[in-house]
């Protein structure tokens, strides 16, 4: 019962000095014949590590100590440059997370193709043609045709992917590593990219090894399961088995953080609207010389929803649907062209810079990327003490204001001096929120706040803000992709597409009863539905803890 | 404080900052190793180097000792490197930080002028100015960082084009900080490295503009500059070639010394570019 690639006991060691001596250490998977193995772990976990020492790619000073990789009973560790090329590509396909990145900007996709034959195999032209047309037929892309001569930059982030899978398959290896391929890719364009690996697999008889940090894509594709933490292999097994029956304390623990998309019963609502957004609009126009550049977008197109005092109320939808514009639009960072958006009875939009400055600290944002929302030079404390200071605040009543917010986000107080650098992701977000809330804004805005994080940590920020939410009183705007996020934390949700608001309503009632078919695909495209985490219901519930 | 511990680990860096030092130690001590006034009749004119004790490194057409000219050539040359690129500096990073901040109508008006000076070979447009202002040291001066700005201002708007689109800038603006303090006190910090390191190139070329002037006899006469040693010395090149040489020297020491300081700067501020 021996597969085509079997690790076993492989230890990569790091050079002196990163913050562990080993990347990975004794790590075994014994990928079978026509299975798709998925490999899952937070981020740090050695996940893509291991792709990289199959293929022959690890980095300069990081070197193989132990073990041994077979691949149709060769070590792939013995042998050299020449022989690793001929297997690379052509024995072992691979697909990775941006194909934009691995891609040629300068060349069709035809001819990217037609050179996986043109390296491997000695066809001639014509039949190279046909083969690389009926490859692309296989990964159900529309319009072959066209695709074939298309440039990367000419094709949406689906088709990229779909080309970079008819490339891999090109050789018909054995063994396809795909490292996070649908991580990039909005959750309509995932769920078919999971549909056409499952299929392809199926058709072709590969050996998929699969890496996700995703339990959703786990339940969804996997046939067996290894979990991955610190470069350690913590469990194995069969997929169904390790979900929902997990022995190991830090499975379940994983497992725990994966929101389930079964929104638990809506609070009763308040009448008080404490903002409300009516028939607003943007367009985004780009002036130049030439005709030919200029171009307009309209990202918002006559969006109008409220928001109850106290309630959260998600804006789901995919990349491009307008979303973080109008969360840019309601804290004034962007201009609407049209409409009014009212703080209580204020018109924000009617209202002058300055004033705008004044009233800022009423409505604050909390802002997605934990690395770029955090100035590099400032420390953590200035950070939170300056919002205070621009309102008028004295320095030192401000230093003891912003040591409260600390610990009110569960940040050391000592920690201020320090620079965002010297903290985690997930540290870093709660910075960012104490910022956000020194100032005790009435409304939050969030943008997708915790899409950047690894699950568990996910799960840690959203406690803690629905616990802040019930302990300020606050009313949040809750801006996300992922509709197992909203399904857990919003009180209502607006589903937009293409600058417009195609369906709202209470998160429990869209969830089991979509009207729009938009919404109808979206929540279909949730990978993993048929798998309910055991945990499900608890998730927010743990709060209190 | 890294930052200093990689810049003088560099053995680049190291050199060049000894070359500077040398140069900045021969401006201090100028005035009491040579008390006269540089510019008065020392001996018999063109002697060669090395041939009379009292001018060790000989003397010029007009009998001025080559060596105290040096020295107290130094001070000027140093001077107006400073002053010029300080000029040159605050002009470009404010023109390079509105335009790249606010963009729009603010910056294509900004870069057109920045196109209308860069158009203009800098050093046509220094002759200009000073024909028309005339070459006192001062005016001198001026007139280097007034032509010498443009490649900073588009630097700085180059890093604040990056910058004022990452989320810590939106993060400023919603908890209602103005612009003037968002530009200068948050962004600013972030975009200046690259413009540290350029500030070095500025000085090298500031200091060889004046020296480039005097050749053409067009910098102030009546201070002991380099460039004036060596305009000086064009007359008699062909035999007591060393009234232009040692001078020449000189400048090429601390152009040198300058544009090594500001590699190791380059290197020290962007250690992951180096190591490649």
């Amino acid at each position: 019962m021996s597969g085509p690639l079997a690790i076993s006991g492989l230890t990569v060691s790091l050079p002196a000095g990163a913050d562990r001596p080993f990347a990975l250490s004794d790590v075994s998977i014994d990928l079978r014949r026509g299975e798709i193995h998925c490999l899952i772990g937070e981020s740090g976990s050695g996940k893509s590590m291991i792709a990289n020492a199959i293929l022959g790619l690890l980095p300069e000073n990081v070197r193989i100590s132990a073990g041994d990789i077979r691949f149709e009973d060769r070590s792939l560790l013995t042998l050299d440059d020449r022989e690793m090329r001929k297997i690379r590509g052509a024995r072992i396909g691979m697909i990775f997370q941006e194909p934009m990145t691995a891609l040629n900007p300068l060349r069709t996709i035809g001819d990217q193709i037609g050179e996986m034959f043109q390296t491997h195999t000695a066809l001639d032209r014509a039949t190279i043609r046909v083969r690389v047309r009926s490859l692309l037929s296989d990964v159900r892309i529309a319009r072959p045709e066209e695709i074939e001569r298309a440039y990367p930059h000419e094709l949406s982030g689906g088709q990229r992917q779909r080309a970079m899978i008819a490339m891999a398959l090109a050789l018909e290896p054995a063994v396809l590593i795909a490292d996070e391929p649908t991580t990039a890719l909005d959750v309509t364009t995932q769920a078919q990219i999971l549909a056409l690996v499952r299929d392809l697999q199926a058709r072709k008889g590969a050996s998929v090894l699969f890496i996700t940090h995703d339990f959703g894509v786990v339940a969804e594709i996997a046939d067996r399961v290894t979990v991955l933490q610190n470069g350690r292999v913590v469990e194995h097994g069969v997929r169904d088995q390790l979900l929902n029956h997990p022995s190991e304390p830090y499975t379940r623990e994983l497992i725990a953080a994966v929101p389930s998309y079964l929104p638990p019963p809506s609070i009763v609502e308040q009448a008080e609207q404490i903002l409300t957004i009516s028939h607003v609009s943007k367009t985004y126009r780009r002036f130049g010389l030439l005709q030919r550049s200029r171009r307009t977008t309209q990202a918002l197109s006559d969006v109008s929803t409220s928001l109850t005092k106290g309630t959260t109320l998600g804006i789901v939808g995919e990349s491009g649907s307008g979303k973080s514009t109008l969360a840019r639009c309601i804290v004034r960072l962007v201009d609407p062209d049209a409409g009014v958006i009212r703080l209580r009875d204020a018109d924000l939009t009617a209202m002058s810079r300055r004033d705008l400055r004044a009233q800022s600290r009423h409505i604050q944002m909390v802002f997605q990327d934990p690395y770029g929302s955090l100035n590099p030079r400032r420390t953590a404390g200035e950070l939170v003490t300056q919002g205070l200071i621009i309102h008028g605040m004295p320095g030192p009543q401000a230093r003891a204001e912003a040591k409260e917010m600390f610990a009110v986000v569960g940040l050391d107080p000592q920690a201020m001096d320090r620079y965002p650098h010297e903290f985690s992701g997930g540290q870093r977000q709660r910075i960012g929120l104490a910022r956000a809330l020194a100032l005790r804004p009435d409304v939050l805005v969030a943008d997708e706040p915790v899409s950047a994080l690894d699950v568990s940590v996910q799960a840690q920020i959203l406690r803690l803000l629905a616990d802040l939410r019930k302990r300020f009183g606050l009313s949040m705007i809750f801006i996300t992709h992922d509709l197992r996020v909203a399904a857990q934390i919003c009180d209502r949700v607006a589903v937009m597409k293409n600058g417009e608001i195609v369906e709202h309503g209470a998160t429990a009632k869209v969830f089991a009863s979509p009207e729009h078919d938009y919404t109808k695909l979206l929540l279909r495209s949730i990978p993993g539905q048929r798998w309910v985490p055991p945990s499900a219901g608890a998730y927010l519930a743990a709060t209190a803890s | 404080m890294q930052t200093l511990t990689r810049f003088l680990g560099n053995p680049v860096a190291l050199i060049g900052l000894s070359l500077f030092l040398l140069v900045a130690a021969m401006a201090l001590s100028a005035g009491s190793l040579f008390p006269n006034d540089p510019l008065d009749l020392a001996g018999r004119p063109l002697q060669w180097p090395l041939g009379n004790p009292r001018f060790w490194l000989g003397t010029d057409v007009q009998g001025r000792d080559i060596a105290a000219v040096i020295f107290h050539g130094a001070r000027v040359s140093l001077l107006i490197g400073v002053v010029a690129t300080l000029i040159s500096m605050t002009i470009g990073v404010l023109i390079g930080a509105l335009a790249g901040y606010y963009g729009g109508l603010i910056d294509e008006m900004l870069m057109r002028l920045t196109e209308a000076f860069q158009t203009l070979p800098n050093f046509l447009l220094l002759l200009v100015l000073v024909a028309v202002f005339g070459s006192d040291i001062k005016t001198v001066t001026i007139a280097i960082g007034l032509v010498s700005w443009p490649a900073s201002a588009r630097l700085t708007r180059a890093e604040f084009l990056t910058l004022r689109s990452r989320e810590f800038v939106e993060a400023c603006r919603t908890i209602g900080m103005r612009d003037i303090q968002i530009i200068f006190r948050e962004i600013l910090p972030n975009a200046m490295p690259p413009v540290i390191v350029y500030a070095s190139v500025v000085m090298a070329i500031a200091i060889l503009l004046e020296s480039a002037l005097a050749f053409l006899n067009l910098s102030d006469p009546n201070v002991p500059s380099w460039g004036n040693l060596i305009g000086g010395g064009r007359a008699v090149l062909r035999t007591q070639w060393y009234v232009s040489a040692i001078p020449g020297v000189a400048i090429l020491m601390t152009v040198l010394a300058v544009s090594l300081i500001g590699q190791g700067l380059n290197d020290a501020l962007n250690p992951r570019l180096k190591r490649r």
